[in-house]
């Protein structure tokens, strides 16, 4: 009964990204519909160059940013937490705006790595410090996170202004889909890989969430999760920052509203929650793009509004139990 | 077979464990009792290798705690922690179904599924199989804890408190089922307990503990006297035989 | 008797002030120095509002680690500005006299901060969960504000970047007088509530048994901080962490929470650290426009650490 609710969800999650997928293509600053992208010859290079590729990275920035929370409230057993609000996107922005800064040519393979390392330390600390906040007062966790992140913020706010960088942290501080195009998105895919992986480790995941000593009592090893774990959620986040830029609260709505309905047993709710934060950064983008056409407001200014409503939503209306 | 050697314990100054040595044969039920502070749960705890030792060692049928992978030591024993507060939305088959993975890293073959059944038939959770978790009484979802630690199908279980949150009938059916597992299959059972009646009805051995020591090891009716519960709790405590066996009164 | 600890922070925010006024003083003797005293007006203003407000706020809160700005009430008035553009249109708001939007600013943010804080504070919610709401309505109301300012304006960019952070270089001086009076009105409403504050601080259930009109005084509470921080938003921009560093800073000064002694020196540190790490920032450092960053860096890693040790104790 419960599998097959699950399924159905699992179904109209991919029914709804598919509509989004073709409605995505069909638009942008100029003018091309979808019947003129059939028709015409320019159509199809617009398509493979900029539609395709921008559409490609809006699901995979959704679906990775979306798995990176489910890891992070797993680990931190916290449901209000994510990567982005919590130090770690921070951190990585703080990461590729030194290496910039020390070694400006360096490649964005090398840059993507400093800023994964960086995202890495970022959010060890966090989860250290947080595991010694109180478990009673479970909002001391994610606000802790907020303002830890703002820290790291105003201190590559810092160093860009005094480096003179202060355009390219605008850049990465909010993220943007409107200078996607193919040959300049496809790290995101190492995104992919992860969320695979997650796919694969799931039940781990899960009993993770039970806490430390359940996971060691069913066998688990529990440190080399819990270092598999803050890998993928600090590579999804760095690559997201280097080629998107920080969008907020998608790591925190999509998990909470996909436990709501599902549950928490990941196995089923992990291809839910990507699909579904893939759903939530598309028509984020597509709104972006629609809102003020032909002008385009980043997907990150989007996301702030939306993920904040949502998030303020979650926090009031919480279901009658726990 | 557990057998616990110089086993010490200490944070910063104060010692919680000091120089414990006792051996806890396979099969049968085993009761830590003990005034609050006496260090049964971190016993327990080091046993079931959620705390790294100290000193000392600590074998299960001759595996070491300390360096057996985490893996092989989850088919051997399945532990039950006081602290039954989950964060996690999952319903009451899920989570015992989640005390299989250990057998089968998480891909639930027909037999695991058996397994999870008669567990959720054992500890009476059908009903209640399809709930999340959090919509359970705390003594449901303490039985639902108990019945995923059972379906881990260990050789010997370890329960910390068990009975906490649940009503006289609940806590009575679980020292059954307890007592009923550990003769029908033969498991080895150490459970801490608060009710040392309930101790001594249903336990073959007791070992009681105090300020970090064990000051007395024996069967019930040789434990459950009134100079021996000084020694252990600190006060008198009268005792009285109801149909052959001690009950300790210590109401007034 | 005025307090020794009062009159030698009084004694250091005067030493600031000359330094500040005098320090490199080059040129147009009368023009350099018109400049500088309007400037370390609007500062001394803005030190005052935040700290005050801070005080005010935090004590009928009841709560230690919050600010007006934690709550998101600066980027309350910042959305009520651009609210009014949205409203009005940008032609007719470029052509409305500054003091005006201004005042219809303050009303709007009295309004919303009524609307949207009081319930906050009255379902006497968990501490946590009122903090973390406040910080993700900060939040909802910056980005709001970006979206509008794209939605007006999308090839702006400097609209969003410029209301991140406070900025002192860069003070709005036009509304200098409007300010001070209403700085100075609230300052005085606020001296002489200040036995009653005290009371406040005790809690809700003390302060009514002790026959304070509970709501009346909330309200006229958040009100006041209204003011203020729409006086400082104005005039410099948003600030989240500066108040906590001040009173901060100033209870371990007078070791009290006393209003009479506390509200003074949370106003005096503020002016010793705008004015003295303005005048620091310009002559030793040579480059004054990160003072804000740098001071809200600290204000995070102190809001960092009480929240740390509240927690713990």
């Amino acid at each position: 009964m419960i599998v097959k609710a699950n399924r159905t969800c699992l179904v109209i999650a991919g029914l709804v990204l598919a509509i989004l997928f073709v409605a995505s293509l069909g638009v942008g600053a100029d003018q091309a519909t979808l019947a003129d992208l059939w028709q015409g010859s320019g159509g199809i290079d617009l398509l493979a160059i900029s539609r395709l590729p921008r559409t490609l990275a809006a699901i995979l920035t959704g679906a990775g940013l979306a798995i990176a929370g489910l890891i992070m409230q797993a680990i931190a057993r916290n449901r209000f937490v994510e990567p982005a609000t919590a130090g770690t996107a921070q951190s990585a922005e703080l990461g590729i705006l030194l290496v910039t800064v020390a070694w400006p040519a360096a490649s964005l393979g090398f840059k993507t790595l400093v800023a994964s390392a960086a995202a890495l330390l970022g959010t060890g600390i966090f989860l250290m410090t947080a595991h010694r906040l109180p478990p009673t007062q479970p909002f001391l966790v994610p606000l802790f996170g907020l303002v830890y992140g703002g820290v790291l913020g105003a201190a590559a706010t810092f160093i860009a202004w005094q480096a003179d960088l202060l355009q390219y942290l605008a850049i990465w501080s909010n993220g943007d889909f409107s200078g996607v195009l193919r040959g300049r998105y496809e790290l995101l895919w190492i995104g992919a890989g992860l969320v695979a992986g997650a796919w694969l480790v799931a039940d781990r995941l899960t009993i993770m969430a039970l806490g430390r000593e359940a996971s060691i009592g069913l066998g688990i090893d529990y440190e080399r999760m819990l270092q598999i774990g803050l890998v993928i959620i600090a590579v999804i986040s760095a690559v997201t920052v280097v080629v998107i830029g920080i969008v907020p609260f998608v790591g925190l709505v999509v998990p909470n509203l996909v436990s709501r309905l599902m549950g928490d047993n990941m196995r089923a709710t992990l291809p839910v929650v990507a699909l579904s934060g893939a759903i939530l950064v598309l028509a984020c983008d597509i709104l972006g793009r629609l809102i003020r056409f032909p002008y385009e407001i980043p997907v990150g200014t989007v996301m702030g509004v939306t993920g904040a409503v949502l998030f303020l939503l979650m926090l009031f209306r919480r279901p009658a139990h726990g | 077979m557990i057998e616990i050697n110089g086993v010490s314990l200490a944070y910063d100054v104060t010692n919680i464990l000091s120089d414990i040595s006792v051996t806890i044969p396979k099969g049968g039920v085993t009761a830590l009792i003990g005034p609050n502070g006496a260090g049964k749960s971190s016993l327990l705890a080091l046993v079931a290798r959620l705390q790294p030792l100290q000193s000392g060692a600590i074998t299960m049928d001759g595996l070491s705690v300390a360096s057996t992978p985490g893996k092989v030591l989850a088919k051997k024993m399945a532990i039950l922690r006081q602290d039954n507060h989950l964060g996690s939305r999952l319903t009451v088959r899920e989570l015992v179904g989640f005390g299989r993975f250990p057998h089968s890293r998480g891909h639930l073959t027909a037999e695991d599924r058996k397994v999870v059944d008669e567990a959720l038939m054992l500890f009476d959770l059908d009903d209640l199989s399809g709930r999340f978790l959090e919509t359970l009484s705390g003594g449901q979802r303490q039985r639902a804890l108990v019945a995923m630690a059972y379906c881990q199908d260990t050789d010997y279980l370890l329960l910390d408190e068990p009975l906490n949150n649940l009503d006289m009938y609940f806590a009575r059916d679980l020292m059954r089922s307890l007592r009923r597992i550990a003769d029908e299959r033969g498991k080895t059972i150490v459970i801490v307990l608060h009710d040392i009646n309930y101790a001594g009805t249903f336990a073959d051995r007791i070992l009681a503990m105090r300020n970090g020591r064990i000051v007395a090891d024996g069967r019930p009716d040789e434990l459950i006297t009134t100079d021996m519960l000084n020694t252990i709790y600190g006060f008198e405590i009268p005792v009285t035989t109801i149909d052959g066996r001690p009950v300790a009164l210590p109401f007034r | 008797m005025i307090d020794r600890r009062l009159i030698i922070l009084t004694l250091l925010a005067a030493v600031c002030a000359i330094a500040f006024l005098t320090l490199g003083l080059r040129g147009n003797l009368g023009f350099v120095l018109t400049l500088r005293a309007t400037k370390l007006a609007a500062l001394i203003e803005v030190g005052i509002a935040i700290a005050v407000s801070t005080v005010v706020f935090q004590t009928v809160t009841a709560n230690r680690i919050l600010t007006p700005s934690i709550m998101g009430i600066d980027a309350l008035y910042l959305f009520a500005q651009i609210l009014l553009v949205l409203i009005l249109g940008g032609l007719a708001y470029a052509t409305l006299d500054a003091s005006l939007k201004f005042a219809i600013g303050i009303a709007a943010l009295m309004i919303l901060s009524c609307v949207l804080i009081l319930p906050m504070l009255r379902g006497r919610l968990d501490m946590g969960l009122m903090l973390l709401a406040g910080v993700v309505l900060g939040v909802l109301f910056r980005s709001l504000h970006s979206l509008i300012a794209r939605i007006l304006d999308p090839n702006d960019f400097a609209v969003v970047q410029g209301m991140s952070y406070v900025n002192f270089n860069d003070v709005n001086t036009g509304l200098l007088a409007l300010a001070s009076l209403m700085t100075l009105c609230a300052l005085v409403l606020v001296w002489r509530a200040r036995h009653i504050l005290d009371v406040v601080a005790l809690g809700r259930d003390a302060a009514i048994g002790l026959g304070i009109d509970w709501t009346k005084t909330q309200v006229g509470c958040l009100l006041l901080v209204s003011v203020l921080v729409a006086v400082s938003t104005a005039l410099v921009g948003p600030a989240a962490f500066l108040g906590l560093l001040f009173v901060a800073l100033a209870e371990r000064v007078v070791q009290s929470r006393r209003h009479a002694l506390l509200i003074p020196a949370a106003a005096l540190i503020a002016v010793i650290v705008l004015v003295g790490g303005q005048t620091l920032f310009q002559h030793a450092l040579g480059n004054s426009s990160t003072l804000g960053v740098v001071i809200e860096f600290a204000g995070g890693i102190v809001f960092l650490i009480l929240l740390w040790r509240g927690s713990r104790r």
